[in-house]
């Protein structure tokens, strides 16, 4: 997710919608004359890419990625990861969840639609009881998987990583960093050097390309 | 390029076992030791390849073959439903007194086999076993496929199929609302939540590795080795055909679609594990309420055999029972028939669930003994009589057959597993799984008949005799099950890749342990 600064909300809103809004100038333009997205260097261990994300946090930088083929345990530190929102917005969920169960039970029950049924009380709480959680639990799904993907960003079919032919090794054994040209600390030697120090191979410049 | 052409293998290992045993490695019980959850020294490159490899491999002939067979079932089954809703449920062998008999103890084996996935995904997720990611999606997968078999039947029970939408609580012209004081609306929601929970926990545990399977298929396209489609033919060569999209034009479509574009980025990493925590924390009481809701279906009645409040608990033992007997029996052969499986799904992983079915199936036993216990010391004359005369007795019950099958198939069998050397092998747990799946399925004729057949008027008593629709109705759900199965192992990864490379040495951010 961009941060509330309106030229990143704008960058953000241009990458769904190129053909409303229009990115702002880019920072840097590769010798092609297109915009410079990031830089990116592989490894091929899991201690080496968590020892150069280390690195990458110290140095610095906010607006970078580690990509790799499972979730690496602890990652979240070494890439200094604020803990996400999603449980919040699970728990809130929840209770919305549990008073749409309330409201529809009670409601129709005792006042829409009263029957008699073996002479118990209309209002009685206790048979509502399971659809209550069932509902309860559905909308905390709903909002863990959904709320994740809008966290995420996702579904979004195009990026410019998947125009550097060797990202495709990430879903398989590859670990890539990726540090971003919006980064206010991207420089492209300063970041070159800081990923070659830190045992980075295969080093490039990604091109956006719009 | 190792691993680029569509559904190569790395070669298996040459010696599975160690020399003189059984053993693949995974069965010495040391405790200092853990037992290794991949085998055979594999990559993260292996373990892609043998994943993705069958996916991507050509439709094999005995799988076209399987598929063939099992489809025609489920066409058979979907036909036998057709004729139900056009003619009537008088096509069955209800009647007046026995109104619940094959659809609904279908219904309950079905959802019971359903519970496995969640259990796996969930439970043993927050208790941090390991050996879950063998056998977690095909699981699921399984889980799915038995929920859309189960839905079928209280779906059309109802008799006239057109009015079930009466069950949704929707405003109508009628005004009528449903009654949500009765258990059976309880159970409309609880299925249908646990159907869309268990779908989406096993799609979104599927995006990372529907990602790796449109990556691989697109390297190969930009590498120029893709095959051009081939027509499967039963005998002889494959019709080549050069007009249609290469099928791996079609993956890059699909799986690119499902994968949503996933990046495996370490941020999104980080909100999908915690999602994926908080779904297995929800999800656990969940599974616990879908058998127990569906457990009051019976228990809120009055009906000798029915009314106990041991239900609950006792149907959900059962639901883990048969589902994990439902996946071994469908895991070992495919284990066999595919070597490389083997090495992710090893004898460690059956042991650890055929202790599983030892326990749950002696919390079943313990169940049928403490139900007869209540009968006998609660001194309700009709309740014991729904046991001893109804069920136990061959020489007063007309059933005794099917509870002697069931206390056989679902107790006795189990007690094998006491024995190490009868968990280790895989040929006896198939058999038990077998077992259970056949005396589960008695379990629940036996609630739901005998109990229905002999209620409190002698005069109402009337025996249940199944007709040819019942019979081939039940069989074609098992084919649009084993159906739907087929086409989870032929196109989706069967194994949760990212989650088996996280339980690889590999994984670990430290080199000292």
């Amino acid at each position: 997710m961009p941060s509330m600064n309106p030229k990143d909300l704008i960058s953000f809103a241009a990458d769904y919608f190129p053909m409303v809004f229009k990115k702002p100038a880019p920072k840097y333009v590769s010798e092609s004359g297109n915009r410079v997205y990031g830089m990116v260097a592989e490894f091929h261990e899991t201690p080496k890419v968590y020892h150069a994300a280390e690195m990458v946090r110290d140095a610095g930088y906010s607006i970078w990625d580690v990509h790799t083929p499972f979730p690496i345990h602890d990652i979240e530190t070494a890439m200094g990861i604020k803990t996400t929102k999603l449980p919040m917005m699970a728990g809130i969920a929840a209770i919305i969840g549990v008073t749409i169960g309330v409201l529809l039970q009670w409601g129709t029950t005792a006042y829409l639609y009263p029957t008699v049924v073996q002479g118990k009380p209309f209002g009685a709480w206790e048979p509502f009881v399971p659809i209550m959680f069932e509902l309860g639990v559905l909308l905390t799904a709903f909002m863990c998987i959904f709320g994740m993907l809008a966290l995420n960003g996702l579904p979004r079919f195009h990026h410019p990583l998947f125009s550097h032919e060797r990202f495709y090794k990430v879903s398989d054994n590859r670990f890539i960093i990726c540090i971003e040209s919006n980064d206010p600390k991207f420089d492209p030697t300063a970041t070159r050097a800081l990923l070659e120090k830190a045992g980075g191979t295969e080093i490039a410049l990604i091109e956006d390309e719009d | 390029m190792h691993g680029l052409q569509p559904g190569e293998q790395p070669s298996p290992r040459t010696n599975p076992v160690i020399p003189g045993t059984s053993d693949d490695g995974t069965l010495s019980e040391d405790p200092g030791k853990r037992a290794p959850c991949v085998l055979g020294d594999r990559s993260f490159e292996d373990v892609t390849n043998i994943v993705c490899g069958y996916a991507e491999a050509k439709m094999p002939k005995p799988w076209l073959a399987a598929l063939t067979i099992t489809s025609s079932i489920a066409a058979l089954g979907t036909g036998m439903i057709l004729y139900l809703i056009i003619t009537g449920v008088g096509v069955w062998g209800l009647n007046n007194q026995v109104d619940w008999a094959w659809d609904i103890t279908n219904f309950v084996f079905w959802i019971g086999i359903g519970h496995a996935g969640t259990l796996i995904s969930a439970i043993l997720c927050l208790l941090k076993q390991n050996w879950r990611t063998a056998v977690n999606r095909s699981a699921e997968a399984m889980t799915i496929f038995a929920v859309i078999c189960a839905g079928i039947f209280p779906g059309i029970h109802v008799g006239r199929v057109w009015f079930a939408w009466f069950l949704a609580p929707i405003p109508n012209s009628n005004g009528i609302w449903p009654n949500f004081r009765s258990p059976l609306l309880w159970d409309v929601f609880a299925v249908s939540t646990y159907a869309t929970v268990s779908l989406l926990f096993w799609y979104m545990g599927m995006i990372p590795d529907v990602a790796t399977l449109r990556d691989r298929a697109y390297m190969r396209l930009t590498k120029g080795v893709s095959r051009p489609m081939a027509i499967p033919m039963p005998i002889g060569n494959d019709i080549i055909v050069p007009q249609l999209p290469k099928p791996d034009q079609i993956r890059v479509l699909i799986y690119g679609i499902m994968a949503l574009g996933w990046r495996f980025s370490s941020r999104h990493w980080h909100r999908y594990e915690k999602a994926y925590l908080i779904l297995a924390g929800i999800s656990t009481p969940l599974v616990l309420s879908v058998h127990s809701i569906v457990s009051f279906d019976f228990a809120t009645s009055i009906i000798p055999g029915w009314h106990t409040t041991i239900f609950p608990p006792y149907f959900v033992a059962g639901a883990v029972f048969g589902g994990f007997a439902m996946v071994l029996w469908l895991m070992i052969p495919l284990r066999m028939i595919l070597p490389n499986f083997s090495d992710l799904l090893t004898l460690r992983h059956l042991e650890n669930m055929a202790k599983i079915l030892l326990l749950t199936g002696t919390m079943v036993g313990f169940a049928y003994g403490m139900e007869f216990f209540i009968a006998w010391y609660g001194a309700n004359e009709f309740e014991f009589a729904a046991f001893a005369d109804n069920r136990v007795n061959p020489a007063k019950a007309p059933y005794w057959w099917a509870y002697w099958t069931m206390i056989t198939c679902n107790v006795v069998f189990p007690q094998l597993f006491w024995f190490r050397k009868m968990r280790q092998s895989p040929l006896v747990i198939w058999i038990v799984a077998s077992a259970v799946t056949v005396g589960m399925w008695f379990e629940r004729f036996v609630i739901i008949v005998t109990s229905l057949h002999r209620a409190f008027l002698p005069g109402e008593w009337h025996m249940f005799f199944p007709t040819w629709v019942d019979i081939l109705t039940f069989v074609g759900s098992c084919g649009i099950f084993m159906t739907l199965f087929l086409l989870f192992l032929k196109f989706l990864p069967v194994f949760a890749l990212a989650e088996l490379k996280v339980v690889m040495p590999q994984s670990h951010t430290h080199d000292d342990h």
